[in-house]
């Protein structure tokens, strides 16, 4: 896997899937029985963490509770080395960037979450790293707040021009912040793509399942063409899929329908599945429709609510679900 | 990669080396101002006694130990057992253990006491505990001294009140001793009890009480099985030190109520008599050692079992 | 008389409480008041004065003693706080390695041996090397209390190195801390008052001893409490109560800097 200069990079997956151990081998706190971790093409796999230009904003931030805020931000930049005067500058310079400016000489436990937040980034890149390792730095933040960090580390990301490598197990922060997003499980790689790549061509069935929700359909291949193929749905008709790439399946296999690219039709010849509805869940934007599918099988078809008009749906009444050419996706196991 | 898992292993062992120099120092000290010595006693009790203290070197014999336990008559030689240090060494675990009873049947309800008390109280009443804790055993031995002897606080209080005319002597009885070695070490009680006591959470207490327990049956259905680890650390405490004894004994029991401490000590002092002082020491070294051990099973296996 | 029904109510526990609270303290408030009698006696109150205090204060076997106690408790306390700290520093904060447990068990052994036993240990040893080197100065007594020092200066440094994760020292080794910077800048700094209070045990410990210093010490080296010990074999006037209380004093003003210097960092 390869990182880009100036990329936002982020590592998504359940906890324990090893993205906190591969940032930690990263950042030089647990060294690999063996490969190589390269930073522009030197290997730094078994250096010691203050000889590697790489930062790290932890989970707890870690900051030094026995310093102030300054003092925080500029203890890399002592521990370089460099002179006194040009601490001063940067550490002020940071603040600025964080927009902290009026808390210099404040104790790190006098200060909220939100601003602790701030000054673990500033502290992190004033030294200006190669890499910014994140470590889930907005797990322990309320709702509001992460929202708004968000586009704040998005921001700093675009001033500084810093690689940034993040780790979360949050899929919406991975999508709306990310260039791209390596999805992991069990301690490997899934899948490496931008955040529609991940959402819309899911290569396997659990990123497909990890990442937004997902039906997931037996079908059988009939004939595959460039990125698409023709395969019958095991609970019938007939659609085109879009293929994982480099791939030409045959026979039996799954394809994925997000609930949100499939739409209600009527049990005429236009439906591309028919069954009956066994329940309508109201989720204020959007309405979940539970169909009971001829074979048996469940499949839930989202549908953004409209004030003005009521779906007139009821438990028990025949639908058809319409999915169209390219809204599925085959998957590759 | 077998080049990276060396380097990693290199680190590890260094790692290690570096962590026993920064021990050497505490483990060095230790060595000689205490451990070392106790090695020295064990080769002493084996040794011929010296006619004016100390021992003959390389002279071994077993009669420091055959004395901790019998007796040669002087003249006519026969073996029996000795009954002053069977009565000393009897005294001492009795007075221990009667000690360990006292103070927790007393302890118990103070800890509790403390441990219920509102948050921000609870650091005061546990302060006043500390402090008798951290405080001279000399001292509070004296303390005790000056209230019970004869022309002590209570006997002139009694006799103030007509209560009595004569003081009841309490001084120099087995009773002084114990009513000291509980003062002296009630804290010693408290304080582990206290630390289990707070932990316990008494949500439990109110699910026990829900399920129609009174309040006794929540305290000795609930609260004490689950403070049990803070009741054995809190026995152990005491009854160990109290074993040992010497300056209590020594100041209260005024010379001939003896305890095992004391009757090490006149071995080393009047009694000339090092190889069974030793083997004294030995004996009640291992008494306590064994007591510990106790105290290690019981609490890893309550630890086992609240998991 | 009806009072709500409290699950934490025990009958009976809160009287005995009261009850030790008042024993506790009642034997060593008769102490402290005794001291101030006018009189020479312990047994009536003969009024206020200030008299035992200068008595003690100008009893030149109290201030030799005082002055011995109070070279060996600081000096003993910290070599021991050094030798713990480094020791605490080396056991805490590890994976499990061979030779863990024996340290612990080495470093806790003062504290399970009974203190008459330690002492005889030293007696016969020290007795021996008094007569092989001739030496017989405050060594001995200093290198005793050190050893019996170390467990207790070890205990609050260990309970607060393990309150103290990785994370810190981990996020200034990545801001390009060497070491030996970690240690210094970070480490030591946030140990610094598990460190304080090790030393203040170390010392309140090494103050009080009277067993093993009585077995130790050389002819003429009385430390107070040695001195103490010998007085109260005896009838004693208000002079030992007026070195009690100022003695406790001492204890009380050490105990409470222990105490809230603890409370104030967990």
């Amino acid at each position: 896997m390869a990182i880009r200069e100036n990329e936002f990079f982020t590592l998504l997956g359940p906890s324990g899937c090893g993205k906190t151990t591969l940032l930690r081998l990263i950042a030089g706190f647990e060294y690999p029985d063996e490969g190589e971790i390269l930073l522009n093409g030197r290997d730094i796999a078994l250096l010691a963490p203050h000889e590697r230009p790489v930062n790290t904003v932890f989970q707890s931030y870690a900051l030094f509770p026995h310093m102030t805020v300054g003092q925080n931000i500029g203890f890399g930049l002592e521990m370089l080395g460099k002179p006194r005067r040009e601490i001063a500058a940067r550490v002020d310079e940071m603040l600025r960037l964080v927009r902290m400016e009026a808390l210099k000489d404040r104790r790190t436990s006098q200060i909220s979450g939100g601003q602790q937040q701030r000054v673990a980034l500033a502290r992190a890149l004033a030294p200006q790293p190669k890499v910014l390792l994140l470590d889930e730095p907005l797990s322990a933040l309320d709702y509001k707040l992460r929202k708004e960090m968000q586009i704040e580390l998005k921001r700093l990301q675009h001033e500084t021009g810093i690689t940034f490598i993040f780790v979360t197990h949050d899929q919406e922060e991975a999508l709306t912040m990310s260039d791209r997003i390596a999805v992991m499980s069990g301690g490997s790689i899934l899948q490496v793509g931008t955040p529609r790549d991940i959402y819309d061509r899911p290569d396997k069935r659990f990123v497909a399942d990890f990442i937004g929700e997902a039906n997931f359909l037996p079908a059988q291949v009939l004939s595959s063409a460039g990125d698409r193929a023709k395969v019958t749905l095991g609970a019938g008709g007939e659609i085109l899929a879009g293929l994982p790439h480099g791939t030409q399946p045959q026979g039996q296999i799954t394809v994925m329908v997000r609930p949100e690219h499939a739409e209600i039709a009527g049990t005429d010849a236009d439906a591309t599945l028919s069954g009956t509805l066994e329940s309508a869940v109201y989720f204020g934007t959007d309405t979940h429709l539970n169909v009971r599918l001829g074979d048996g099988s469940n499949f839930v078809v989202r549908r953004q609510n409209d004030r003005c008009a009521d779906h007139g749906f009821a438990p028990g009444m025949p639908v058809g679900v319409r999915i169209r050419d390219g809204a599925a996706q085959v998957l590759r196991d | 990669m077998t080049q990276a898992q060396d380097i990693i292993r290199a680190a590890a062992r260094r790692d290690i080396r570096n962590r026993w120099w920064l021990s050497a120092p505490a483990l060095v000290i230790i060595f000689l101002a205490a451990i070392g010595p106790l090695f020295v006693v064990v080769l002493y009790s084996v040794m011929v006694k010296g006619d004016y203290g100390d021992v003959k070197y390389w002279q071994f014999s077993g009669q420091g130990w055959f004395e901790v336990l019998f007796e040669r008559d002087m003249f006519d030689n026969t073996v029996s057992f000795a009954d002053a240090h069977l009565s000393i060494l009897w005294r001492s675990v009795k007075l221990a253990a009667i000690t360990t009873i006292v103070t927790l049947i007393l302890g118990f309800p103070t800890a509790y006491f403390i441990a219920t008390r509102p948050r921000h109280r609870r650091d005061l009443w546990l302060f006043l505990i500390t402090i008798p804790f951290w405080t001279n055993l000399l001292i509070r031995t004296f303390a005790i001294q000056e209230v019970f002897r004869n022309e002590g606080l209570l006997n002139v209080a009694l006799m103030r009140t007509g209560l009595i005319d004569q003081p009841i002597q309490i001084m120099f009885t087995d009773f002084a001793i114990l009513l000291g070695m509980g003062y002296v070490y009630l804290p010693l009680m408290v304080l582990p009890l206290y630390a289990s006591l707070e932990k316990f959470d008494f949500r439990l207490a109110e699910a026990a009480a829900d399920l129609y327990a009174n309040s006794s049956r929540v305290l000795r259905r609930i609260i004490v099985p689950m403070v049990m680890p803070g009741i054995v650390a809190g026995s152990i405490l005491v009854f160990v030190p109290s074993l040992g004894a010497y300056v209590t004994p020594r100041l209260l029991g005024g010379g001939k109520n003896l305890m095992l401490g004391n009757l090490i000590e006149l071995q080393f002092g009047q009694g000339r008599n090092w190889p069974l002082g030793s083997a004294l020491s030995i004996s009640l070294t291992a008494i306590v050692m064994l007591s510990l051990l106790v105290y290690v099973r019981a609490a890893s296996k309550t630890e086992a079992r609240h998991g | 008389m009806a009072r709500p029904y409290s699950v934490q109510r025990q009958r009976g526990f809160t009287l005995i409480a009261l009850f030790c609270f008042v024993l506790l303290y009642l034997p060593m408030v008769t102490l402290v008041v005794y001291a101030f009698n006018a009189g020479a006696t312990t047994s009536a109150w003969e009024g206020l004065s200030l008299r035992w205090f200068h008595a003690a204060a100008a009893n030149e076997r109290i201030i030799d003693a005082t002055l011995r106690s109070l070279t060996i408790a600081p000096i003993a306390g910290l070599i021991a706080t050094v030798a713990a700290t480094m020791a605490a520093l080396a056991t805490t904060r590890t994976a499990p390695y061979r030779g863990l447990t024996f340290k612990y068990a080495f470093i806790n052994q003062p504290l399970m041996v009974p203190e008459i036993v330690t002492a005889v240990a030293l007696l016969v040893v020290f007795s021996r090397v008094k007569i092989w080197t001739g030496y017989s100065g405050l060594g001995y007594l200093i290198a005793a209390h050190t050893a019996f020092c170390i467990p207790f200066a070890y205990l609050p440094i260990r309970a607060r190195l393990e309150t103290m994760d990785l994370t810190l020292e981990r996020a200034a080794a990545d801001l390009y801390a060497r070491p030996w910077m970690v240690l210094r800048r970070i480490t030591l700094p946030l140990l610094w008052p598990g460190i304080l209070a090790g030393f203040m045990l170390a010392f309140v410990v090494s103050l009080d001893d009277v067993v093993i210093t009585e077995f130790v010490k050389s002819a003429g080296q009385e430390t107070l409490p040695t001195y103490m010990l010998g007085q109260l074999r005896r009838q004693t006037t208000p002079e030992m109560n007026a070195i009690s209380t100022v003695f406790l004093g001492l204890s009380v003003a050490i105990v409470t800097l222990f105490f809230f210097l603890s409370r104030k960092t967990d």
